[in-house]
């Protein structure tokens, strides 16, 4: 057994690898492996149907391109928050920080009401937006708005303690060696945020296809267009149809799983490519 | 930082400690009587303001007629999501629910009260009753009289999701039984009659107060479908001078009913002064306070003085047209049902 008997520089890690097993399979797993023992109650053509009905396709087709366009807009938009905040000092600076976390902080049914409220028919950024013709409220585009509000401290705060880290010399040294702007950004700045800018997407997304708070509000809730896939485990629990609210959440879970799987080895593989960089 | 980290834990374990003791000692067989008994009553959404007041009633009466102190602690929210809570185990003394088939379900998910529970009390376990009206905008601007007014062009009808919502339930179920009572009416004209109604919905809320947002801030639709009692909240209270109740010709009796939950009255000791709580409901003092808070009393002498608040309408009862909740929730609500149908992709 030579990984065992291999001596570690750090002491404790046994400990600490068992209690964090200890803890995960409390906290996470055991929790989560009940959810799949409940469904288990159905038979696999129950199953079946329940997941695949038209209004669970819909449904999961809004909640993944929602959340998806959600922390794409967020991508941009964040990594430009992101930039501001640590580049430049201005009046407001602490302000600002302390708005971008607020997204964290805020029930998220708040949040929900107040964007409604905002971009129903009748509200600030409504009333115009509807006299050209666009519809937010109650539509899909009305759940990616929400969906992008709890989303953006994700971003920001994930790739601001890199950009942190990169020495403005850097820059100056691209700009000496006769780079332009954009290529300074393409090849030196980007790829160095690149990781941070991928796992700050992936928080936003899984953040996103969780929630239900503030789109219950917005969204309308209309059967097969507005419809997100957690108020129809909602509903499945009020018809106290415990079996397919977990087979939903199921599907859900696995999906979603997946996707941030996806994400983190992508992450991994960018990671590497970057320390295998010459110069690094 | 040692010490900072041990405040949340302490916290919560006594926390966990202190729940489960209260849980625990009137089981333990603790003399009862002679300490204050506590009751949990677990309610809906809108009923917050009738029970504030009569607990108050019912805690005097109580300690008058048996010497003895009583709480009772309140939960509310809404109707299908309570009685989840407390299949679940939170001890409710007693359940006052929107509607049977939620109470049904105590007995049927939980085995906690039998399934006779509803001819344990006068009028099927219904205290107090309310009925479905519409609310429309100051002036009634779209002309709207009865049901068939909803389903004109360019009407737009706010009512919740009855896949959700109790309340909503309740709406298109009155909708139903009025088509149906129509000249020719049957099983076929009242869908028809539904899912045109439900084409001239923009927005289904999740819950009644949704709606009741939706339609009095955001100033979405030109009618609310709504309980008789939150219909005068929302004119009364809410929005003076902006909002008018229509009255239907027909509508539907809804009877929100009460039990005592046997199980955990039987844990806790508690039975005695359950029992009594809800029978207070019954009495004149408890029928005035629901009348005050905008539901119809069943005494005909109250229901007698507060008849100019409650305008008489044509009243069908569930049993009457559905054959009772649980038939009228597998026909229309669960999946695949008629709601399902109107909503399925070739209907639209």
């Amino acid at each position: 057994m030579p990984a065992s008997t291999k001596r570690r520089v750090l002491p404790g890690f046994r400990l600490s690898l068992g209690f964090s097993w200890f803890y995960l399979g409390l906290i996470v797993l055991i929790p989560l492996s009940s959810l799949f023992l409940k469904t288990f109650t159905l038979t696999w053509a129950q199953f079946w149907t329940t997941v695949t009905s038209a209004r669970a396709l819909a449904a999961y087709q809004l909640t993944f391109g929602a959340s998806l366009a959600a922390a794409l807009a967020n991508v941009v938009f964040g990594l430009l928050v992101a930039w501001v905040l640590v580049r430049y000092r201005f009046p407001g600076r602490d302000l600002v920080e302390a708005l971008v976390d607020l997204p964290f902080a805020l029930p998220t049914a708040v949040a929900g009401l107040t964007l409604t409220t905002l971009f129903s028919a009748n509200g600030w950024y409504g009333r115009y937006l509807e006299a050209v013709g666009i519809k937010v409220a109650y539509t899909s585009i009305g759940v990616a708005v929400a969906l992008t509000f709890i989303g953006l401290p994700f971003v920001v705060r994930s790739v601001q303690p890199v950009l942190e880290d990169i020495d403005v010399d850097v820059e100056e040294a691209a700009a000496t060696l006769g780079a332009t702007p954009w290529q300074t950004f393409a090849k030196v700045l980007f790829p160095a945020i690149l990781p941070a800018l991928l796992s700050g997407f992936t928080l936003a997304f899984a953040r996103a296809l969780g929630e239900y708070g503030s789109i219950v509000f917005i969204s309308g809730n209309m059967p097969l267009r507005t419809e997100i896939v957690p108020l129809l485990i909602v509903t499945k629990l009020e018809q106290y149809d415990y079996a397919g609210a977990t087979a939903i959440a199921v599907v859900m879970l696995l999906a979603s799983f997946t996707l941030l799987l996806a994400v983190n080895l992508l992450h991994r593989w960018t990671n590497r490519r970057l320390e295998a960089r010459p110069g690094h | 930082m040692r010490s900072k980290l041990w405040v949340p834990l302490f916290t919560l374990l006594s926390l966990a400690g202190c729940s489960s003791k209260s849980g625990d000692a009137p089981a333990a067989g603790a003399p009862s009587g002679e300490a204050a008994v506590t009751l949990l009553n677990v309610s809906y959404d809108p009923t917050r303001e009738l029970y504030t007041d009569f607990n108050a009633a019912f805690a005097k009466h109580w300690e008058a007629k048996s010497g003895k102190k009583v709480t009772i602690k309140q939960s509310h929210g809404g109707s299908g999501k309570q009685a989840r809570a407390v299949i679940d185990g939170l001890e409710a003394d007693v359940v006052t629910l929107a509607l049977a088939y939620d109470v049904d379900m105590l007995h049927d998910k939980g085995q906690l009260i039998p399934q006779d529970w509803q001819t344990r009390l006068p009028n099927n376990s219904a205290p107090y009753t309310s009925t479905i009206v519409f609310v429309v905008r100051k002036g009634n601007p779209k002309g709207i009289r009865d049901w068939d007014d909803l389903l004109k062009e360019g009407v737009a009808v706010i009512t919740p999701n009855p896949k959700t919502s109790g309340g909503a339930r309740w709406n298109y179920l009155a909708a139903w039984g009025y088509a149906l009572r129509k000249e020719g009416g049957s099983e076929a004209t009242a869908q028809a009659f539904v899912e045109k109604l439900f084409r001239n919905v923009p927005v289904l809320d999740s819950g009644a107060r949704g709606s009741t947002t939706t339609f009095a801030e955001r100033g979405l639709g030109d009618v609310l479908i709504a309980w008789e009692n939150e219909a005068f909240l929302l004119t009364k209270e809410v929005g003076k001078d902006k909002f008018e109740i229509v009255v239907p010709s027909v509508s539907i009796l809804a009877e929100p009913p009460v039990t005592v939950v046997d199980k955990n009255v039987d844990k806790r000791g508690t039975r005695a002064a359950a029992e009594a709580y809800l029978q207070y409901l019954y009495t004149d003092e408890g029928q005035e306070l629901a009348a005050k808070h905008h539901y119809r009393p069943r005494s005909q002498a109250v229901a007698a003085k507060h008849a100019s608040q409650f305008p008489s309408v044509s009243l069908f009862t569930i049993s009457d047209v559905f054959g009772g909740w649980k038939k009228a929730q597998a026909a229309h609500f669960d999946d695949g049902g008629v709601f399902d149908r109107i909503y399925a992709p070739q209907a639209r």
